[in-house]
């Protein structure tokens, strides 16, 4: 039972080392300075809205491509100057185009990018709306040939009827002119 | 009987251009440079004898802007093609040296041959900010009135000077 209880605590141990998160790694680049607060609150919030072009699924924040860490650099001292985000994302998207925003601008260029999924989507509600509303016309109309076909089927062989009440396997076999 | 098959039409929209998707390359992005003037910098060249080098002194002529480094496998790769189109045709090929060490990068070109009309160092990679470089070996095609006319990214294959580079050379030599 000792041994148990040794156990359990060298595994919460280690389950609790696992959990710790490793901040020190990336903290020789990012020893920024700013004048206030606000400024790193900006700068961080920055760093999301851009993705980082060598390493698409990445935003500049997260990427330690060497690009990346030049942009960082070159973002930080615009917000220094105390630039706008506007004028940041102007310097960006001349030089890597609007893919570099994670949020592009709403332009005639990425017009479709913003509108069309809602196009697609009113277009699919359209025929959703009309599929819904279409009468069933195939069991209303008594002409139909699968009706008819159906009648001449039951009205050939009246044992059907007989036959059809019984669960039992071994009755069936007496329906078996139908075949 | 239009609207019936109006769900068609948007499949088939939604198809080709998945289709499209298939072929593109996502590391590949168009440049937002292109047909506007070309960035203009200052910058020293590897040789220190000589004075800086300056953009604005290549107007006039069509001219090739590479971006290479030696510590670029691929720029190795490409660089036979570009070796070919300085025999093939007369103008300037300037190597953007960029964010490498000048000894690393004399070393790289007595090993592979130096055919740039110019090499310029830009040890901490600012030209290369500012030409929107997000991967090392990049081409740019420049005309006579400094406008960016193409950009190639990753290595001139040899039909990319086949096919794109010596076309688009030609056509802007031309008018």
């Amino acid at each position: 039972m000792m041994l148990n209880i040794g156990r359990l605590g060298f595994w919460l141990t280690s389950l609790f080392l696992l959990c710790t998160p490793v901040l020190p790694l990336q903290a020789a680049e990012s020893l920024l300075e700013f004048d206030t607060p606000e400024q790193a609150d900006y700068y961080t919030e920055l760093l999301g809205e851009y993705r980082c072009l060598k390493c698409q699924n990445q935003s500049l924040s997260d990427s330690q491509a060497s690009l990346a860490i030049d942009l960082r650099r070159e973002i930080h001292e615009r917000v220094l100057a105390g630039e706008p985000k506007a004028a940041i994302d102007d310097y960006l998207v001349a030089r890597y185009g609007e893919f570099v925003l994670y949020r592009p601008r709403f332009t005639s260029a990425t017009l479709l990018l913003w509108v069309g999924p809602f196009v697609l989507l009113a277009i699919a509600i359209v025929f959703a709306v009309r599929l819904a509303r279409r009468e069933p016309q195939v069991a209303n109309d008594p002409s139909s040939s699968a009706l008819d076909e159906a009648r001449q089927l039951l009205g050939e062989s009246g044992s059907v009827e007989s036959g059809s009440g019984q669960p039992d396997g071994s009755k069936g076999e007496q329906t078996a002119p139908l075949r | 009987m239009l609207l019936k098959l109006f769900p068609l039409v948007i499949f088939l929209g939604i198809a080709g251009f998945l289709w499209k998707g298939l072929s593109l390359d996502p590391g590949t992005l168009p440049s937002p440079l292109i047909d506007k003037p070309a960035p203009s910098f200052s910058v020293a060249t590897l040789d220190t004898e000589s004075p800086p080098f300056d953009s604005a002194g290549m107007l006039g002529q069509v001219w090739v802007l590479n971006v290479w480094a030696s510590w670029c496998g691929p720029c190795a790769q490409e660089h036979p093609q570009l070796v070919a189109l300085s025999e093939v045709r007369d103008i300037p090929i300037v190597g953007l040296n960029y964010k490498d060490a000048p000894e690393d990068a004399r070393l790289w070109l007595n090993r592979y041959g130096n055919i740039f009309s110019d090499v310029l160092a830009d040890k901490d990679g600012d030209v290369g900010l500012d030409w929107g470089v997000y991967g090392v070996p990049e081409t740019f095609l420049i005309d006579a009135e400094g406008r960016v006319r193409m950009k190639h990214v990753g290595p001139v294959l040899p039909s990319d000077l086949e096919q794109k580079l010596l076309p688009a050379i030609d056509s802007l030599v031309a008018s």
